[in-house]
């Protein structure tokens, strides 16, 4: 794929858009739920994993091939890491017995 | 052709799951769902990058099968040692670990331009800029995280000398301008010396801006990078022509930001406070009057006497419970009050723990209910109203001259107005002052009464005398 395709117009309507769905979103959030969330958010930047892929399969010079390897390695960490870690803080949180029996109940 | 729209649709699902899954993550009950959701979306994008295989012509084509086979190696083996660390760290050494998983995101996006700065790629300078803007981000999160990661992991002390800001500041010009020289120089027979140099600066730059700042206000900090780290993966997204890096690079980024806005507001920091200022270097100046003041302390037994036959109970957490990994025994005599009838709420400081919302994770690791936990807004209120206060290695967040003592470094900061409730306990190890070295007069109040001790021993005592009431 060609570099930079898109016009900087169109990209900064992108980030505009982008940026104020992100304030948004998280406005909302309740204290409680910060640290998994910013492990989420931590999470969802490792899509860089995807740009560096893209990059490494257009390396044609060795030292392109090793940056290139380095930017996967650290991008697929930030991915699994991060939903490793978010997906286990997240699981923890529990209601109350009472409302647990009322969904399990549901469930039966 | 099709390769282009598979790679292309399927960044537009993933961007489309990113954002629900983030507003999933607004409640408890549906967050665990949201975080699965944005975990397809990544494999679903994962997966379908590797159709643009078939875009590679030319030059690279006769390197390709060498490039897939690095790719696979790579990602196997960054997300099998990312996965294998994630399994195993606890709970209480969650901060540092966001910390670094965050920096390898920024490295993988410094890392990226300079791939694309090899293989000479980039068709405008504007691009080129833009490139170089995200690799100085992404550089800067890499090892800002790490130096963050190192400090909460007791790796490494905070480190100040005399001009550390003009140094600190000259390092960044240089680097842009060293930035801005590649920028100019870069062509087909450019050496990419100034590149490399630019490297260099920026990694120095994060390590030098991160070295000074204290371990107090580490939370922001990362939280900060995380911002970091997403505006240059949105960045580089519109270097690589790839809307879903920009759209979820720059939700992130615009998410992080005004998460760590709301932390430093918490802390009563503003931004600029917590990087360009020293934190801690004003202790001991005030309070020398409470010194006088005499501390009371009780035995643990003496004090579940007490809450066993108070009408309610407000618990208040900080870091020294997990330090003490004493979350479990603290849940078990939470337990045994209930049993007696005693209204048991727990109240959460914005910042306790390491993070803001750390405390809820190592309540919730313990099998606390979430709808027993209390954010300082819905509390305070009923503190007036409360039998007992109880505090648990938590020391600033309860310290009352946050209210009124202005010579006091943390003056303006919300706090757990505890010194309220009719009587309060402080469990602690000892004498001496908190995370932030503040003296803390609620320890000397009427009111206010110390039990010493390991805050796991001490819970212990408690459970104890609890259930020998209970066989009465």
């Amino acid at each position: 794929m060609a570099i930079s395709s898109m016009t900087f117009l169109v990209a900064l309507y992108i980030f505009m858009l982008a940026a104020f769905t992100g304030y948004v979103v998280i406005s909302r959030v309740p204290s409680i739920l910060h640290t998994p969330l910013m492990s989420g958010s931590n999470f969802i930047h490792g899509i860089v994993v995807v740009g560096a892929l893209e990059a490494l399969f257009h390396a044609t010079t060795l030292p392109a091939q090793i940056i290139g390897f380095f930017a996967v390695l650290l991008g697929a960490g930030n991915v699994m890491g991060g939903y490793v870690v978010t997906n286990r803080m997240l699981e923890m949180f529990k209601p109350s017995t009472k409302t647990t029996d009322k969904t399990s109940g549901k469930r039966g | 052709m099709i390769a282009e729209y598979i790679v292309g649709l399927s960044g537009l699902i993933a961007a489309a799951l990113f954002i629900y899954s983030l507003k999933s993550m607004s409640s408890p009950v549906t967050a665990v769902k949201g975080i699965v959701v944005a975990g397809y979306g990544m494999l679903l994008v994962v997966l379908a990058s590797f159709f643009s295989i078939f875009n590679v012509s030319g030059e690279a084509a006769s390197h390709l099968p060498i490039n897939i086979l690095l790719a696979i190696i790579a990602l196997v083996l960054g997300g099998v040692w990312a996965a294998w660390k994630g399994k195993r760290v606890q709970m209480t050494a969650m901060p540092q670990m966001v910390a670094l998983y965050n920096g390898m995101g920024g490295g993988s996006a410094a890392a990226l331009a300079a791939v694309e700065l090899l293989g000479g790629r980039y068709t405008s300078s504007l691009s080129l800029l833009i490139a170089f803007l995200g690799a100085l981000i992404g550089c800067v999160s890499l090892t800002g995280s790490v130096i963050a990661w190192a400090k909460l992991d007791s790796r490494l002390n905070t480190y100040r000398y005399s001009q550390q800001k003009a140094v600190n500041a000259v390092l960044f010009g240089l680097t842009i301008i060293l930035g801005l020289i590649a920028v100019i120089n870069y062509g087909p027979d450019d050496s990419g010396i100034f590149a490399i140099l630019f490297y260099v600066g920026a990694l120095a730059f994060g390590i030098c801006m991160t070295l000074p700042i204290g371990g107090a206000d580490m939370p922001v900090v990362i939280s900060l990078y995380n911002a970091f780290t997403g505006l240059a993966v949105g960045l580089e997204g519109y270097v690589m022509d790839s809307p879903a890096l920009m759209i979820a690079g720059m939700v992130v980024g615009s998410a992080g930001t005004l998460l760590t806005v709301l932390m430093a507001k918490a802390m009563n920091r503003s931004l600029s406070n917590v990087l360009f200022s020293n934190f801690g270097d004003s202790t001991a100046q005030s309070s020398a009057d409470t010194e006088q003041k005499e501390m009371k302390s009780v035995d643990p037994a003496d004090a579940a006497t007490t809450m066993r036959y108070a009408a309610s109970v407000i618990i208040v957490p900080g870091y020294g419970l997990a330090v003490a990994q004493a979350q479990q025994k603290l849940y078990e005599t939470v337990k045994l009050l209930q049993d007696a009838g005693v209204d048991v709420k727990f109240a959460i400081h914005p910042v306790a723990g390491r993070m803001p919302g750390h405390m809820n994770v190592l309540l919730a690791e313990a099998g606390v209910p979430y709808d027993m936990i209390f954010d300082m807004d819905e509390i305070n209120e009923s503190f007036p109203n409360t039998d007992v206060a109880l505090v648990i290695g938590a020391n600033d967040v309860v310290n009352p001259s946050a209210r009124s003592d202005k010579s006091s470094p943390i003056y303006g900061m919300p706090i757990l107005d505890v010194d309220k409730a009719h009587e309060v306990f402080i469990i602690k190890r000892g004498r001496g002052k908190g995370y932030s070295g503040v003296e803390n007069p609620l320890f000397f109040n009427e009111n206010s009464t110390m039990v010493f001790g390991d805050a796991q021993a001490v819970l212990s005592k408690m459970v104890e005398a609890l259930k020998a009431l209970k066989g009465v």
